[in-house]
């Protein structure tokens, strides 16, 4: 069975690691805050201006002026720091972020994605997109592997406009995990029960399997 | 040098017209809520706004969107505002959006004197066309310029009357950056205090980059997203 929104973020949760300042994007991503493996510490980046970043408080600690950069009430932990936004792309910038979680609407096999616009429609802005995926040293995709209509977002070239390229090293879709190196999506696990048949008709950029591709473990 | 006003409308006399402006914050916090009803009251018109979002519907800078007061909004992300969709759609409003690491460095670079930069955010997309592109260390970047403004307009929680600055959690956001900026930086605080009530240690801004600072008033602080733990 594919997974669903929360089996996708426990699975990328598998890739933090110790010591590990992390950026989840809004989505999907920021469940991944709530699968920390045990044993590991890492600190969450929020764009806006925070190290540290906390659960969401009690209905008696909101406080307006903490907030993520989903415009979310958060909390801060003890260690965090708080700064100013040119400081916060700062950091992005010169690779201090060691992994970036965003969704993304298109990934194609050379690592370009889309994620920001659909021409004709309401354009929204990219926010920190851009910077993060021109700048993060190891970015983890986390999205759906069909739209709505049933169409691949795992793509040979992407059809939207573009929000960065050759940037995506890894996949995680409710189907299974991916590297994307080599212009190709190499595929590393399948989900519970998901077929590599299943996998591979889904798929519509170059698709490598090499040997028996291992169920995931959640 | 006087640089202490009694309130907003009187701290933002000058500002006419099709003026260019920096306001501070991100999404609604840390916005000058003050200076955002200043301007509504004195109706000025065809103003270039510089600032992260463009506010809600009916709060922050989506006020000055419903009366026709904004002609071109500088943001890197504006969405949740209905009149703002609207009035895009329709031509009635200009719009340029800018990578948010972009537009709050562009920003900081005018406040260091520093004309441009190289970043890679926007490389290969629409971003880049017509912007100068450059390889360092086999990375490829693009140019972009300071961007500045005629008045930046910001809000921080504590103030001395010689414009030192101090700000609370998240709103140092663009608000700093933005404060360092502006030809001339109006200021609004909750807490208007003598100099040597703050710690020289603790200022986020000094007051040099401060021309004008006024007490606000009736702070309503919304909050966008409220979301809890149970």
């Amino acid at each position: 069975m594919a997974l669903d929104k929360y089996g996708i973020a426990k699975r990328i949760a598998q890739e933090l690691q110790d010591g590990f300042y992390v950026n989840l994007g809004i989505g999907i991503p920021t469940l991944v805050a709530n699968y920390i493996p045990e044993g590991i510490s890492v600190m969450f980046q929020s764009e806006n201006g925070m190290l540290g970043m906390g659960p969401y408080p009690h209905e008696s600690a909101i406080d307006a002026d903490l907030i993520n950069a989903g415009k979310e009430t958060v909390t801060v932990l003890p260690g965090g720091v708080f700064f100013d936004s040119a400081e916060s792309f700062g950091m992005i910038r010169a690779g201090k972020v060691d992994l970036t979680v965003l969704g993304a609407m298109e990934v194609a096999e050379n690592g370009d994605i889309a994620n920001w616009k659909i021409p004709g429609k309401m354009v929204k802005g990219m926010g920190g997109a851009m910077d993060l995926v021109a700048s993060a040293k190891n970015i983890i995709v986390a999205m759906q592997h069909t739209n709505p209509k049933g169409e691949s977002k795992l793509l040979p070239k992407c059809s939207l406009p573009l929000t960065g390229v050759g940037c995506v090293k890894k996949i995680v879709s409710d189907l299974g995990v991916f590297d994307v190196k080599n212009g190709a999506f190499y595929l590393l696990e399948r989900a519970p029960g998901v077929t590599v048949e299943e996998i591979q008709a889904k798929t519509a950029g170059k698709l490598i399997v090499e040997g028996d591709i291992p169920e995931m473990h959640l | 040098m006087k640089k202490v006003y009694r309130n907003a409308s009187e701290a933002i006399f000058d500002i006419q017209d099709d003026a260019t402006l920096m306001l501070g914050g991100f999404g609604l916090c840390g916005i000058p809520e003050n200076c955002i009803s200043a301007l509504i009251e004195k109706g000025v018109k065809n103003l270039t706004c510089i600032s992260n979002n463009a506010g809600v519907d009916d709060f922050g800078i989506g006020l000055m969107l419903k009366t026709r007061q904004v002609k071109k909004m500088i943001s890197s992300y504006v969405g949740e505002n209905a009149e703002f969709e609207r009035q895009l759609l329709s031509g009635e409003l200009e719009v340029d959006l800018i990578p948010q690491g972009t537009l709050a460095t562009r920003i900081a670079m005018a406040g260091m004197g520093i004309p441009a930069f190289f970043t890679p955010a926007g490389y290969g997309t629409e971003i880049a066309e017509g912007k100068e592109i450059r390889a360092f260390n086999d990375k490829m970047y693009l140019m972009e310029l300071a961007l500045h403004a005629d008045f930046s307009l910001v809000k921080a929680w504590k103030g001395d009357t010689l414009g030192n600055l101090v700000f609370r959690k998240t709103t140092r956001n663009f608000s700093v950056p933005m404060a360092k900026a502006g030809n001339i930086t109006i200021v609004e605080v909750e807490e208007l205090v003598e100099p040597g009530q703050l710690d020289p240690d603790d200022i986020h801004v000094p007051g040099i980059y401060v021309h004008r600072i006024f007490k606000g008033i009736d702070y309503e602080k919304r909050i966008e997203r409220k979301t809890v733990s149970l």
